[in-house]
């Protein structure tokens, strides 16, 4: 497989862009960054699917569409399926000679927001993992339906205020915690699952490439700060997305074979969960006295998280 | 700097129908139909820069989004390290980078989102929000100079 050089960044800068502009996903969005880091960091041909959501919307826009791969776009739920299909489609094909050029590597990638991974597109994620398929399937975390205004999603976090879950006089936001998305998939047994963020450019393209080497179903779940739901400056993505790695509101860590958990990223100092929700206006309630105890919560939660984090890896279970 | 040759395509920023280009209405394309990206074969596309690439008018390189803009950035070759940050984390693809030096913007694709600006690391930055309006002239002769570092 042609892999990209991810040594040093002006080495990764002189790859050639295969995710073109003019897209029409919101200024500051980190669903593209994310999206061009992983056609970037590899050579090979791609067949990406996307399930419906901010990246499929804006990326195909009648007629224009941003990719210079081939694209599939078929149903909310089922990238995962659609990707599943091709890739049996190319195994067969190359198997009986009939393709065009039957030595060029084809890499087989599904893209999916929270909603249509952690929710609308489970069972079919869930179906093509234990079908063992050779793809990878990327999550773009941005934590509600960004696309059709900001529903909660299972994959909002506890004390979120979304068009769904309204915080106000008697109810500080969502009341419910956020699915375990990354070891609901290890514990598919896929052989590789990872939660990366677009910060760090360098572990992101790593795990990417690692994803696309290893033979079998992966999983990645990046994070992908929203600047239209979370209410904060499109400029400040970058910065947020720093917040949430280094509170650990986002470990970054991967799992090989379902059991091997290696933490990737240890921040030098750990800041307090209410950093990272006050830069947000959608946490923005939870700093009134009422709701004092929720922030308590979180940083509870994250300290639980971290701990039993580190305990796996020590652990390798 | 501004003045790059890069673009691939002559009809960038028109409109398709201008450009002499047939199109169907969004109700008259079969289902299952596809977009070529570009005229002929696409193979090989990965190792092509943008300007060797043939695009064809379905591919939204050809496209442009400069009217989404208020505010624009503005680059300073004189200050800049070429670190590529604003490579990397730019979501529009609209760094225009070439073996391992920063060129200049895209502002064809540049939707003003500020976070080259925020991710530059050279004092003074490199690149600098501007009105749309201003001319890069005038930008780039009124930039500040290096900040010292306060000490406490």
């Amino acid at each position: 497989m042609a892999i990209t050089s991810v040594k040093n960044l002006k080495e990764f800068s002189t790859t050639n862009d295969r995710f073109e502009g003019a897209h029409t996903l919101c200024p500051g969005c980190a669903h593209s960054m994310i999206v061009r880091e992983l056609m970037n960091c590899t050579d090979d041909n791609l067949v990406v699917s996307a399930n419906t959501g901010c990246l499929e919307v804006s990326t195909a826009v009648y007629p224009f569409t941003s990719w210079d791969t081939s694209w599939i776009h078929i149903g909310f739920e089922n990238a995962a399926t659609s990707v599943s299909a091709a890739q049996v489609m190319h195994k067969v094909r190359k198997k009986k000679g009939t393709l065009k050029d039957n030595d060029a590597p084809v890499k087989f990638v599904a893209f999916g927001g929270d909603g249509s991974t952690f929710d609308i597109g489970f069972q079919w994620l869930s179906g093509a993992f234990e079908r063992q398929h050779d793809f990878t399937y990327i999550c773009l975390d941005n934590e509600n339906y960004a696309n059709t205004g900001g529903q909660r999603s299972s994959a909002t976090p506890i004390g979120a205020t979304t068009s769904t879950s309204v915080a106000g006089t008697h109810s500080y936001g969502k009341k419910e915690k956020k699915k375990d998305i990354v070891a609901i998939m290890a514990a598919h047994g896929a052989p590789y699952v990872a939660q990366l963020a677009p910060n760090k450019w360098k572990l992101m393209a790593k795990g990417f490439q690692t994803a696309l080497e290893t033979e079998g179903p992966c999983f990645i779940n990046t994070v992908s700060p929203c600047c239209t739901e979370w209410k904060f400056e499109p400029k400040d993505t970058m910065g947020i997305t720093d917040l949430a790695t280094d509170s650990l509101m986002f470990p970054l860590y991967e799992i090989h074979n379902g059991h091997e958990l290696n933490i990737l990223y240890r921040p030098k100092n750990i800041i307090s969960a209410e950093e990272y929700l006050g830069a947000q206006g959608r946490y923005k309630h939870l700093f009134k006295p009422e709701y004092r105890h929720v922030i308590d919560k979180i940083q509870k939660d994250i300290d639980d998280n971290w701990a039993m984090l580190q305990r796996r890896e020590e652990a390798r279970i | 700097m501004q003045d790059l040759k890069l673009r691939a395509s002559e009809n960038r920023g028109k409109s398709q129908l201008e450009a002499g280009f047939d199109l169907l209405g969004w109700d008259e394309v079969t289902q299952g139909s596809v977009l070529p990206s570009f005229e002929g074969d696409a193979s090989g596309i990965a190792n092509l820069k943008a300007e060797e690439r043939n695009y064809s008018g379905y591919n939204s390189y050809t496209a442009t989004v400069a009217s989404w803009r208020v505010v624009k950035p503005v680059f300073n070759i004189d200050v800049c390290i070429d670190c590529q940050n604003c490579w990397v984390w730019c979501p529009d693809s609209s760094i225009l980078s070439r073996d391992k030096q920063m060129l200049g913007i895209d502002y064809d694709h540049c939707k003003g989102c500020e976070i080259c600006v925020e991710v530059c690391p050279t004092n003074p930055k490199s690149l600098l929000m501007f009105k749309e309006n201003e001319d890069l002239e005038t930008a780039l002769s009124g930039w500040p100079e290096k900040t010292k570092k306060e000490k406490n």
